[in-house]
């Protein structure tokens, strides 16, 4: 009898737990789809009454929404890539790699690590806008390209390659380059998928930095774009949710998709914490 | 073996070369023009011609010290990191407790649920909770209403504003955390827990001199990297509260965004970017001090 009690409490502040988790999500998708001014109703409806995909039509009509998921997407998808690459083959170097100068990399990054970003931000703005990439997608992913915390999952990913593995590869007379490509590459691509994934997820939701640095309404990420919108139509709750789903899909989707991918990168990830 | 020891020096440093590039440019550089932008009156215009900048000392630093308004920002940011992470880490330790409960069902579910709100974007749902919290017809008042609580206007009134903040910080970054416990929870050698039980400790006997001295390394992990993220507030205000009201939820950040990118004085929010530097680093090291005591 006990531990069937104690099954069913523990289950229970789980579904509670759950519920407050979700329930936000869930009315921001149920809002979205209401007629307009459902959503301000006392006492609050959860569901609409009819189902209407007008706000998500307005928002790609009047509102340009196709245009800021657009950017987002690219900023994106041109983050991730790039810092895939510089994160893998300097994490490589960094684990595998014997050469002077190595500790001393190692440990300018780690102190690197508890600058905060918004620190370099302020002089950051005006180099760019030095260069010229101020209101452009490449000034948006600059920070992204290339990160200290990237590159260390990388390494400690790539320290478990064995060196017989290398070498039997430098024998065959392969060079640097072929190895890090056809051999490093294949062997930490789990690290990969989880890296890429942190990558996308944390420059899609990124909203500072974007603010900053996109000043033309064309260029706004879709977090920019939407933190202006919800200034102009803060009456339009059923138009403001459906702009939040439209934001917030992509990344959920993902995450639903990949999570073992995610869940096991941030577990791994803590393991040397 | 002599020229392939070289060979692999100039191939580590060639791989190394793209990332130190960018980081060197577009993070180092900024760091340390940042601590010089600091000492200087940068303004507009010197936006226009940098030759108008001129060196001023510590003034920036004099002049935040006499401004109440740097004091507020100050003083919410403690607010919200003080009573937010702490608050982030009990909960995220008891889903953990609860999910990694050896009778529970469903676990991945549970764990991804819990989990979701941590990958949305933190704008969207700023947004929504800022109608979850409408007076008049949002949810939270709502179900508040059925306990027969309320009606608090949760954004509008100065004490119940950075509450409201907190909560919604909470409910987006605990599932991070509690993952970080269920990796330290199930490294914890399954053997402590049999030889208590074999010496008669209760459960809670088990989890205060088990469970919680084995999370040790845990919590300073999670302890560091919660408190770094909760002093960074910025989106939540930005978008729910524009740092209102009455500035009662402006944190340093938005301060140090206004100062900068709404005023133009980039000398004086460079000074605000370094003092929050210094509070994060002196909340990583205590709480670097207090661990290794308590061992």
């Amino acid at each position: 009898m006990r531990p069937r009690l104690a099954r069913v409490l523990v289950h229970a502040a789980l579904g509670l737990g759950a519920a407050l988790s979700l329930l936000p999500l869930l009315w921001m998708v149920s809002a979205s789809l209401m007629p307009t001014g459902e959503a301000n109703t006392a006492p609050p409806r959860l569901l609409p009454s009819q189902v209407t995909f007008e706000h998500y039509a307005a928002l790609f009509t009047r509102l340009s929404l196709g245009r800021y998921f657009l950017n987002s997407t690219i900023v994106a998808v041109s983050a991730t890539l790039i810092s895939l690459l510089c994160n893998s083959m300097a994490g490589y170097a960094l684990a595998k790699l014997r050469f002077r100068g190595r500790e001393p990399v190692y440990r300018l990054l780690l102190a690197g690590l508890v600058v905060p970003a918004q620190v370099a931000m302020l002089p950051l703005f005006l180099e760019l806008r030095a260069l010229g990439l101020v209101n452009t997608y490449v000034g948006a992913f600059v920070p992204a390209m290339a990160t200290i915390l990237g590159i260390f999952l990388i390494r400690q990913y790539a320290l478990s390659i064995p060196d017989d593995l290398l070498d039997a590869a430098r024998l065959d007379g392969a060079g640097e380059f072929r190895l890090y490509w056809s051999i490093v590459l294949p062997t930490i691509r789990p690290i990969l998928a989880t890296l890429a994934l942190f990558t996308f997820l944390s420059t899609w939701n990124d909203f500072l930095w974007p603010l900053v640095v996109l000043s033309d309404d064309a260029k706004y990420t879709l977090p920019v774009a939407l933190a202006g919108l919800v200034g102009e139509h803060v009456q339009d709750t059923e138009l403001m949710m459906a702009g939040s789903v439209l934001t917030v899909l992509p990344v959920l989707l993902l995450f639903i998709l990949l999570q073992r991918h995610y869940i096991e990168g941030i577990m791994a990830g803590s393991a040397k914490g | 073996m002599a020229t392939v020891e070289r060979d692999s020096a100039r191939a580590a440093w060639l791989f190394l070369a793209p990332a130190l590039v960018v980081i060197g440019v577009f993070f180092f550089v900024p760091v340390l023009a940042a601590l010089a932008l600091s000492v200087t009156d940068y303004d507009l215009y010197a936006i226009a011609n940098p030759a108008n900048a001129q060196f001023v000392g510590l003034a920036n630093y004099a002049q935040l010290i006499r401004t109440p308004l740097f004091w507020t920002a100050l003083r919410n940011t403690f607010y919200f990191a003080g009573v937010g992470a702490p608050l982030s880490l009990l909960v995220a330790l008891a889903a953990a407790l609860l999910v990694n409960a050896k009778l529970v069902r469903f676990k991945g579910f549970f764990r991804a649920a819990y989990f979701a709100p941590f990958v949305t974007t933190l704008v969207a749902v700023a947004i929504v909770w800022k109608y979850l919290y409408q007076p008049q017809y949002g949810l939270i008042n709502a179900a508040l209403a059925q306990l027969g609580i309320g009606p608090i206007d949760w954004l509008g009134d100065p004490r119940w504003a950075m509450p409201a903040i907190i909560l919604l910080a909470v409910w987006r970054n605990f599932g991070y955390n509690m993952l970080i416990f269920i990796a330290g929870l199930q490294r914890i050698p399954a053997q402590l827990y049999e030889a208590a039980e074999l010496d008669g400790a209760g459960a809670w006997a088990r989890f205060r001199h088990i469970t919680l001295p084995q999370l040790a390394p845990t919590f300073l992990f999670v302890g560091v990297i919660t408190a770094i993220g909760f002093f960074q507030l910025f989106s939540e205000p930005y978008v729910m509260t524009g740092g209102g009201p009455l500035k009662s939820t402006l944190s340093m950040v938005l301060y140090m965004y206004e100062e900068g990118f709404r005023w133009w004085r980039l000398g004086s929010a460079a000074a605000i970017a370094f003092v929050l530097f210094a509070v994060i680093l002196a909340a990583t090291v205590l709480q670097l001090r207090v661990q290794r005591e308590t061992r």
